[in-house]
């Protein structure tokens, strides 16, 4: 591993652990989610849990936002794609989110055709290219994304654009916290907020977290040094029995978030009274979709969609891992009939799916140790 | 398309104010600099890019250790960068 090779950071890695060690009560359990799947990512590449005393315990949450897309909107999408005239187009990693009769892909070898885009504004562009071509963009993300697929439709809008509307997936985090706050399954201590969100939204919007559930929050970067000193926040709070918002990542996260966007998001789109997200269900005002004013860019309003909510497949327990409630391995088809060639459920699809980072990476760290033990011992 | 990728501006888009060419880890692009209109970049800053738009600006040193995350990444970082190269954003 890169990170231990590197002698310094290993280092400052021991002294942080020496440090959160030194915090922990020795009976008491600690339990932190990592809200954002780029922080799941680096815990399983580097195996930072193994830089954690035993009583600390890592929980995943729900913020990948393509392991949130139920299949029903899978479905919806491809019935779009399959009108006449229609491109649709999304980012890559939607590409093999399955739906109900197989993921884009699949659906592209039947005659669809549905193309990869690096950002919003390629869609536009292969919009004004094919003016006979109805283009839309599946958009999907949390308020990372959200504001580029706000800027796209008010530059298509100053443009005059006409074939061009947007299939709009957008989730927003704070509610899906709050879900997992409120669900009765879990203890939580505190939560990693995420930091490339926090850029847009800011850290005010967690306050609530640390004032009506009296838990902290350290927004963190990704670097393996940047979570462990997040995790030397939490459990400084925790000592000295306070429980704020912390801002880890100011080098990249400004406190009041990225106005312009904010304003660009609200310009264009407004709440869904509901939304369902894989596995955690219906959420209230949840994701976002095309107000009335820019009805002409809202894919909902132009074609009709089937609309069918779809149950995943019974062996699929992506809800639970979504939730923290099980660790990835957990699952029965892990890494067996599920694995990220042929995912069964959308934890394995993309890198920062818990399932996909954990098979990539976290076959060896200290869970899956006790794990195999606990086996071998049955 | 969660990663934010490192760009250090080139030139600002004379005519089109909200646009930009950057370097990201030796690919030259066309970006949007529309979301940082509160204080624009100008040649030489570096900004972290999502899908397409500078979300914030970041110092040099910033700008390293994320790329530096990122080449760590490996796979996603190669397929994203891909995706970037294939962007002609406008
Ligand atoms: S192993 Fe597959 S089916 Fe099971 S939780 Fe993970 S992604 Fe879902």
């Amino acid at each position: 591993m890169r990170f231990v090779d590197e002698f310094r950071d290993a280092e400052k890695a021991r002294a942080l652990s020496a440090k959160i060690t030194s915090l922990c009560e020795p009976d008491r359990h600690y339990k932190f989610m990592e809200v954002c799947g780029g922080h799941t990512h680096t815990i399983y590449k580097h195996g930072l849990e193994d830089y954690l005393p035993e009583n600390i315990q890592l929980v995943h949450g729900p913020g990948c936002p393509v392991c949130v897309i139920p299949m029903g909107r899978v479905d919806d999408a491809i019935h779009i794609a399959r009108q006449p005239d229609v491109l649709m187009t999304s980012f890559g990693d939607m590409m093999r989110v399955p739906g109900s009769g197989g993921n884009f892909f699949d659906s592209n070898a039947e005659g669809t055709n549905i193309r990869m885009v690096y950002s919003p504004l390629d869609s536009l562009k292969i919009a004004k290219q094919n003016p006979d071509t109805h283009v839309v963009f599946m958009a999907i993300g949390f308020e990372t994304t959200t504001p580029s697929t706000a800027m796209t439709v008010l530059r298509a809008a100053a443009d005059g654009i006409e074939n061009f509307s947007v299939f709009c997936n957008h989730v927003t985090i704070i509610p899906a916290i709050k879900a997992i706050l409120d669900s009765p399954d879990l203890r939580l201590d505190g939560f990693i907020g995420p930091g490339h969100v926090s850029t847009v939204i800011g850290c005010r919007p967690y306050e609530f977290i640390a004032r009506d559930y009296d838990k902290p929050v350290v927004v963190s970067g990704f670097e393996p040094l940047d979570i462990l000193q997040s995790i030397y926040q939490l459990m400084l709070q925790l000592t000295e029995g306070r429980c704020e918002v912390e801002n880890q990542y100011a080098r990249v996260v400004p406190w009041q978030g990225n106005t312009v966007a904010l304003k660009a998001i609200h310009e264009v789109m407004e709440l869904r009274p509901y939304f369902e997200w894989r596995g955690l269900g219906f959420i209230s005002h949840s994701a976002m979709r095309m107000k009335e004013s820019y009805a002409e860019f809202d894919a909902e309003r132009i074609f009709d969609m089937p609309g069918v909510r779809v149950a995943d497949p019974k062996a699929c327990q992506c809800g639970e891992v979504l939730k923290g409630v099980l660790k990835p391995w957990e699952c029965k088809v892990f890494g067996t009939a599920c694995t990220p060639e042929t995912p069964i459920g959308t934890c394995m699809v993309s890198p920062e799916g818990a399932c996909a980072a954990y098979y990539n990476y976290g076959r060896f760290t200290r869970t899956r140790v006790r794990e195999v033990s606990a086996h071998e011992h049955v | 398309m969660c990663l934010g990728i490192p760009g250090e501006v080139i030139e600002v888009d004379e005519e089109r104010p909200d646009l930009a060419k950057v370097a990201v880890s030796g690919v030259k692009r066309k970006i949007n600099i529309g979301l940082l209109t509160d204080d624009p970049p100008v040649q030489g800053d570096w900004v972290l890019i999502h899908v397409g738009f500078a979300l914030s600006k970041i110092d040099e040193a910033q700008a390293a250790a994320e790329l530096d995350y990122l080449a760590g990444l490996g796979q996603s970082y190669e397929d994203e960068l891909a995706a970037l190269r294939d962007s002609r954003i406008e």
